[in-house]
């Protein structure tokens, strides 16, 4: 006995090896120089270098500069996840209980999108709400829009670009979940007098917990990171904590600055992971 | 209640019935029918099993009662009231599914607190805590569905449908996975509260002697249709097709021809040996039938002794096997046409044992004898444990 689950447990770290390995070069090491980066002297250039001064300041700094765009990407981030939520899964379950044998072919359209590039696809929905188009014209129609209203560079096209970018991410665990679930347990809450709503309450939702909490995360948190979006569809007043990084980075060269955003960005997410997944209780489902 | 398969027509316009009426129930799956124009009648608060081999479509049965499945055609009525379309959480009908269908996400109160909550009742606690208790499972309520055992999830779905108190309770097999211990002491306690809340049970079950044992009537499905139905002794007794005879304990079928008729017996030729069967017994038109006789019902004695004084008797028989299995032996008996009749001797003590290869005479009373159709097969319902006939 004792025997088995020491064999079972070294089976188990060299199944952890090659994952490790990769992580370790590809993730621990650039994340180590990343906290690094933040901390070098701010003085320091790409021309003359960095000298590691141990610059906590540097975090003082790029909070009060960037806390707008901080929490806009917040905002933006959670309001596409919840639009997402409520899009994916009324899809995920038509797609799970109600597409019969189209099943496969739905779940192959939903990641076909994936076929083609992320910035090509965010382009087109320029095309899509460009102020001349078929969409402005006819909601300016309609009279939902004002004839100088635009949708093009205003939150709403970023928060749309980031809901239909990471749509999938939410369908994907959402569908998993629910196809998951044992038909006869809808149909034993009906037998036990609970109407369709009250079944979907009582036994689908609850059931479905797992997938939309993995669904949820792997919509949030790249969402949030994003600067495609807010890039191509949004206007300078809807820059994102992602537009920021990256002209740090690549414009202004100020790499310390760059690199503490990103360490702040990091923890920011971890821990409202973590509050989030024990608040919805469901680790033991995960 | 024996005559209860064959509906009398003004009788099923009698929207006064307040039990459970089937009628011309039919459930197609694409070209296949699994319920085949059913029709029965389940008296208010009876226990009433429905028994049949596997595939038959008790389940589906259920299932269409439940409203989980809606007939091809056909109507349900309970208590007069036309629920053929009404929807599964508007009957007043509850199940305790083949496949429990325990709630996984909820632990075995909350399982078992399901319908009352729903339902708004008061009290949930103490009526789930008490029901809890009868099925054993009080210090178990804080449990998921998946820390139990098989036979302790069974009881937690019997727990949840019973509850509801509902008119119609829907058992498919539900002590199936219990051992016969607790099995039995269940099928106690099922009475027990069928019989004190006045409930209509209906009790699929594989197992013949739950069935006997348990229902006031006993109806036999075989490929969708109801074979017969009545009281279990009734059904045992004077079984009306070979499915039945074979699919309730065992018995011995011989062709033979009628050669007459008379208003209360019936003579048989059986391979040149006369023998007869009261009128009432016999459950065929045509002249050539089975006579069928349950092996208990057979008497042997050695060649010329004088049995039961109004008997049939079969001289010619040569013993090829013997068991003795404690409370009776049962042996092989080959007779002169060829075919081997069983016999179970009972060990009263006062009979000797027959060797193998002894001749012997077989001998049973006439009103303990049925006639079966010929065109029926004589196998049908056989089951295949015990002796290959
Ligand atoms: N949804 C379905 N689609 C197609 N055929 C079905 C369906 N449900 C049941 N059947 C068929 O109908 C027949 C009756 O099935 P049913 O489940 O009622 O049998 P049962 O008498 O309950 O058998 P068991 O004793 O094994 O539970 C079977 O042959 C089965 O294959
Ligand atoms: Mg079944």
């Amino acid at each position: 006995m004792a025997e088995t689950t020491r064999r079972k447990g070294r089976v188990g770290y060299l199944l952890i090896l090659p994952g490790g390995l990769w992580l370790l070069l590809f993730f621990a090491f650039p994340f180590y120089s990343l906290v690094a980066t933040s901390l070098y002297d701010p003085s320091g250039s790409d021309f003359r270098g960095y000298e590691m001064s141990y610059a906590f300041g540097n975090y003082v700094d790029v909070i009060r500069d960037y806390w707008q765009p901080m929490l806009r990407s917040l905002l933006y981030g959670a309001t596409a996840t919840f639009f997402c939520l409520v899009l994916g899964y009324v899809l995920a379950y038509a797609i799970a209980f109600k597409s019969g044998r189209w099943k496969v072919l739905l779940l192959v359209l939903v990641i076909a999108p994936f076929f083609t590039s992320f910035l090509i696809r965010t382009l087109s929905w320029k095309l899509l709400l460009a102020d001349d188009g078929f969409v402005v014209d006819t909601l300016q129609f309609v009279h939902i829009l004002g004839a100088d209203d635009r949708l093009l560079a205003t939150p709403f096209a970023v928060v749309a670009g980031l809901t239909y970018n990471f749509l999938p991410f939410m369908v994907l665990p959402l569908f998993a979940s629910l196809d998951k679930i044992d038909y006869r347990l809808i149909e034993a809450s009906g037998d036990l007098y609970a109407n369709p709503v009250r079944a979907f309450f009582k036994v689908t939702w609850p059931l479905s917990l797992p997938g939309v909490v993995s669904g949820t995360l792997l919509t949030f948190i790249p969402a949030v990171g994003d600067f495609i979006n807010a890039e191509i569809l949004g206007n300078t007043n809807t820059r994102m904590i992602g537009n920021v990084i990256q002209s740090l980075f690549t414009d202004a060269n100020d790499y310390p600055a760059a690199g503490a955003l990103s360490v702040i960005l990091m923890l920011m997410i971890l821990a409202m992971v973590i509050v989030y997944v024990r608040r919805a209780g469901t680790e033991e489902l995960l | 209640m024996s005559q209860a398969a064959e509906i009398d027509p003004a009788a099923q316009l009698d929207a006064a019935y307040d039990g459970l009426r089937l009628a011309g129930l039919t459930k197609s799956f694409a070209a296949f029918t699994a319920v085949d124009d059913l029709d029965l009648d389940v008296p208010r608060g009876s226990f009433f099993a429905l028994l049949g081999p596997s595939g038959c479509g008790k389940t589906t049965t259920l299932r269409m009662v439940a409203g989980l499945d809606s007939p091809t055609s056909g109507t349900i009525t309970l208590a007069g009231q036309d629920i053929t379309r009404s929807k599964p959480y508007q009957r007043p009908v509850n199940t305790v599914f083949q496949s429990y269908a325990l709630f996984p996400h909820l632990d075995i109160f909350e399982n078992v607190a399901f319908g009352l909550r729903r339902r708004k009742q008061r009290d949930v606690e103490t009526q789930v805590a008490d029901m809890l208790d009868l099925v054993e499972l009080g210090s178990q309520a804080r449990k998921r569905p998946a820390q139990l055992s098989g036979g302790q999830q069974q009881r937690v779905a019997l727990a949840r449908a019973l509850i509801n108190k509902p008119e119609v309770l829907l058992l498919d097999e539900p002590l199936g996975a219990l051992d016969l211990k607790l099995r039995r002491s269940m099928q106690i306690e099922l009475k027990r509260i069928q019989t004190e809340v006045g409930l209509t049970f209906i009790h699929v079950t594989h197992d013949q002697e739950e069935a006997m044992t348990m229902a006031d009537t006993v109806a036999v499905m075989n490929k969708g249709l109801i074979e017969q139905m009545g009281a279990p002794a009734e059904l045992y007794e004077n079984p009306r097709s070979t499915f039945v005879a074979n699919f309730l304990g065992q018995s011995n079928l011989i062709a033979g021809t009628i050669t007459s008729r008379a208003s209360d017996v019936v003579t048989v030729d059986m391979h040149g040996i006369t023998v007869s069967v009261p009128t009432g017994r016999t459950h065929t038109d045509g002249d050539a039938g089975w006579v069928g006789i349950r092996p208990e019902k057979v008497l042997i004695g050695e060649p010329g002794e004088e049995l039961d004084a109004p008997g049939n008797t079969i001289p010619g028989g040569v013993v090829t096997d013997v068991s003795f299995v404690g409370v009776s032996t049962q042996y092989l008996v080959r007779m002169p046409w060829g075919q081997e009749l069983q016999v179970f001797q009972q060990n009263t003590g006062r009979v000797r044992m027959f060797r193998v290869g002894e001749s012997v005479e077989l001998s049973w009373r006439p009103e303990y004898a049925f006639v079966l159709d010929q065109s029926q097969d004589a196998s049908a319902g056989a089951q295949q444990v015990g002796v290959d006939g």
